[in-house]
């Protein structure tokens, strides 16, 4: 099991290379580069052109990958054009909202999506069962940002009452300095129920979706009816028996949604203003901010690796025909 | 005269199908005695299985349903209309089961010794010693248990998962994990039939071993009538939904009184060496959506005349005391002379006698 774990670690060096160097390669070959974010009638050619060589553009392509591969590797992001600080220091700020976010979403999606799947096949082509396929469909259908503003004008509705609103921008309120602990800690709760509900519901019912199959499909099986014929109630054949084998290709799918969840936290931060690394990669883009762009895509590219490793594991914790191999 | 262990009665087994009704068993008696081996034996698709599984009520119900009127009695106690609370005492408790599939019949996340100690916790079928807990007491049962089905270095494979052992072995820890709750009756549904003829052999032997010691009865379904030969006292010949013939062992190997029985032992030429069939009964078992009218085997049957158009119904037959066949010639046993009975062919390749007359 520990070798296992270490040899996948190992073999994601190589990718992790190979993302740098796409990274790298795709922004130079883009057309454009930060300096013409300053073109402007009143910045003189000349400036522009100190400017690309205080920033090192002017040197050979290889000399810039080889210096921009070897601070990466020391954590050395560089410097911020836009925001004028160190590329660290913004990641330290942005990278927690958005694994907050995403953990909430992650969550959200698998215990939203399981629970409806499993009694969706317990309950099999009942009333339930078409309502809620119904309504997994319609919210699997809906792009995110659409629910997302659509969220944002329900929440932000004078219809809507007082006990209901809930925030629709930022991580914490303006009065957050002033609150006693519990009250913070609602606060934040508060702030995180809307962008993770819109980033995470559709992915939910495509889980929903794969569970209620999974399910149906191992409740077949022979195991469960040996498993019956020992007199276990329907329960313990259920959750016990049942579920443990249909959650098998279910963890699969945590290494195809957690890069789907980085993918959407960019529109979704953007949409509910959450001062995450995908709202600064956007931010960033816009200003063509290379050393933020480079740094957040590095940081999407090592957190999706980190999924699927993960994802893997799990699949040998929950799966003993490929742990014991 | 007490009650029979097992007692079943008039048993109607129907599934909803897109084809229609499907009467996969359709009016089964029999009786299971303490400690007796009854063999159930039949084609494919005769309704083997179905019995075995309405008996426990384990049927997906739907498509399935037992029809009004059908009886399983336990001691005398009635389970067709017993609440779920008590099937489950007789489910692994007092009626094990266990299955044609081992690959597939065992839950593959979880280890063997997992499963065998979770049927032993679930029916409390060990007593626990001076400050032993339940768990540990279950678990030293369930190894007592492997090692007396004769699985080497219990202690050791408590722990391994289903895809590390044999099929063989696999049917071994099914079989532990059936009479670990020591059952009174065990069902055993084509225990060796995915398995190759030397494990077959060794599991037969196995569990006639522990149904000596134990005293339990079995009700072995299979299609084999060598395994049939090898175990059983008395036998159940099965049909399309219905008990053809029935009679002890020896008086159905000495003299099959259904044509039907009497080509299925046509087929096993050589008890010895039964997986080379030599002849098959020609055609095929029907579809339970629709039965032939009148004798349901006449399609097959070469000794079919005018009056099997009539339903024949089970009745004493023959010269052994307790045999009984469904058929016409218990009344008229001189055809089966003038008959041609199976393996005859007429020049032009048709079998003669199939068919009506
Ligand atoms: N779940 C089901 N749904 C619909 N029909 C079924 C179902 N289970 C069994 N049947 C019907 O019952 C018939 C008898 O099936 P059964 O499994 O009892 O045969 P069997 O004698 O055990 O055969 P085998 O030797 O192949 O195990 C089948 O032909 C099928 O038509
Ligand atoms: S002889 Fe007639 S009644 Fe007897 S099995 Fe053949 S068809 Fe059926
Ligand atoms: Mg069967």
């Amino acid at each position: 099991m520990i070798r296992y774990a270490v040899r996948r670690l190992l073999e994601a060096v190589p990718i992790l290379i190979g993302i740098v160097t796409l990274i790298f390669l795709l922004l130079h070959l883009a057309p454009g580069d930060p300096a013409t974010a300053y073109f402007n009638p009143n910045v003189s050619p000349e400036i522009i052109d100190r400017m690309r060589e205080n920033l090192g553009l002017d040197r050979p392509l290889h000399e810039q990958y080889l210096r921009w591969l070897r601070s990466f590797f020391t954590g050395d992001f560089g410097y911020s054009f836009s925001q004028h600080r160190p590329v660290a220091d913004v990641i330290r700020d942005a990278l927690p909202n958005t694994l907050l976010l995403s953990a909430v979403s992650l969550v959200l999606i698998f215990v939203v999506g399981c629970s409806v799947g499993a009694v969706q096949a317990v309950r099999q082509y009942s009333a339930l069962d078409n309502v809620t396929t119904f309504v997994s469909l319609f919210v699997y259908s809906m792009p995110g940002f659409w629910l997302g503003l659509m969220l944002i004008l329900a929440f932000s509705s004078p219809a809507m009452p007082e006990f209901l609103r809930l925030p629709i921008s930022g991580v914490t309120s303006v009065d957050y300095e002033f609150m006693g602990p519990i009250e913070r800690m609602v606060d934040r709760v508060r702030h995180l129920v809307l962008p993770s509900f819109a980033l995470g519901i559709a992915s939910a019912a495509g889980v929903a979706r794969y569970m209620r199959g999974s399910l149906l499909e191992v409740i077949g099986q022979d195991y469960i009816r040996t498993a019956r014929a020992k007199g276990l109630s329907e329960w313990r054949v259920i959750l016990k028996h049942a579920l443990r084998n249909a959650l098998i290709p279910i963890v699969s799918l945590l290494g195809l949604y957690l890069p789907l969840l980085f993918g959407g936290s960019v529109v979704i931060e953007v949409v509910f203003s959450w001062p995450g690394m995908g709202r600064a990669l956007y931010n960033a883009i816009l200003a063509r901010d290379y050393p933020v762009v480079m740094a957040a895509s590095f940081l999407f590219g090592v957190l999706v690796l980190g999924a699927n490793l993960l994802a893997d594991l799990s699949y040998a914790v929950i799966d003993p025909r490929i742990r014991t191999d | 005269m007490t009650s029979p262990l097992l007692q079943v009665r008039d048993l109607r087994t129907y599934f909803a199908t897109d084809r229609g009704e499907a009467r996969a068993v359709d009016g089964i008696s029999f009786d299971v005695r303490e400690g007796e081996t009854v063999a159930l034996v039949g084609e494919s698709g005769c309704g083997k299985s179905v019995t075995a599984l309405s008996i426990l009520r384990l049927l997906p119900e739907p498509p399935g349903r037992l029809l009004a009127g059908s009886s399983v009695q336990l001691r005398g106690e009635e389970l067709t209309s017993a609440a779920e609370s008590r099937l489950r005492e007789v489910r692994g408790g007092e009626i094990s089961m266990i299955f044609q599939e081992p690959m597939t019949s065992l839950n593959p996340v979880f280890t063997i010794g997992q499963q065998v100690s979770e049927a032993i916790r679930e029916h409390e079928a060990m007593s626990t010693g001076a400050g032993e807990r339940r768990g540990a007491a279950a678990r030293r049962v369930a190894i007592e248990w492997l090692d007396r089905v004769g699985i080497p270095d219990p202690e050791d494979r408590y722990g391994y998962y289903p895809h590390q052992l044999s099929g063989g072995m696999r049917q071994r820890v099914m079989i532990a994990m059936a009479l670990s709750t020591r059952p009174a009756l065990l069902i055993a549904d084509e225990p060796t039939t995915a398995l190759d003829v030397t494990v077959q052999r060794q599991i037969l032997e196995l569990l006639a071993s522990l149904q000596t010691e134990l005293g339990t009865a079995v009700l072995l379904i299979t299609h084999d009538l060598g395994v049939v030969a090898q175990v059983a006292d008395r036998v159940m010949v099965m049909y399309a939904g219905q008990i053809v013939e029935e009679a002890s062992a020896e008086a159905l190997f000495r003299a099959p009184q259904h044509p039907y029985t009497e080509g299925l032992l046509q087929a096993v030429p050589d008890l010895e060496e039964r997986r080379e069939r030599l002849a098959e009964i020609p055609g095929n078992v029907p579809r339970a959506t629709a039965w032939p009218t009148g004798c349901r085997f006449r399609p097959r049957c070469p000794y079919a005349w005018s009056r099997c158009r009539d339903v024949p119904d089970l009745r004493r037959s023959g010269p052994a005391e307790g045999s009984s066949a469904r058929c016409w010639l218990t009344d008229e046993p001189e055809r089966r002379s003038s008959g041609s009975g199976f393996g005859l062919r007429s020049p032009d390749g048709r079998r003669e006698g199939v068919g009506e007359s």
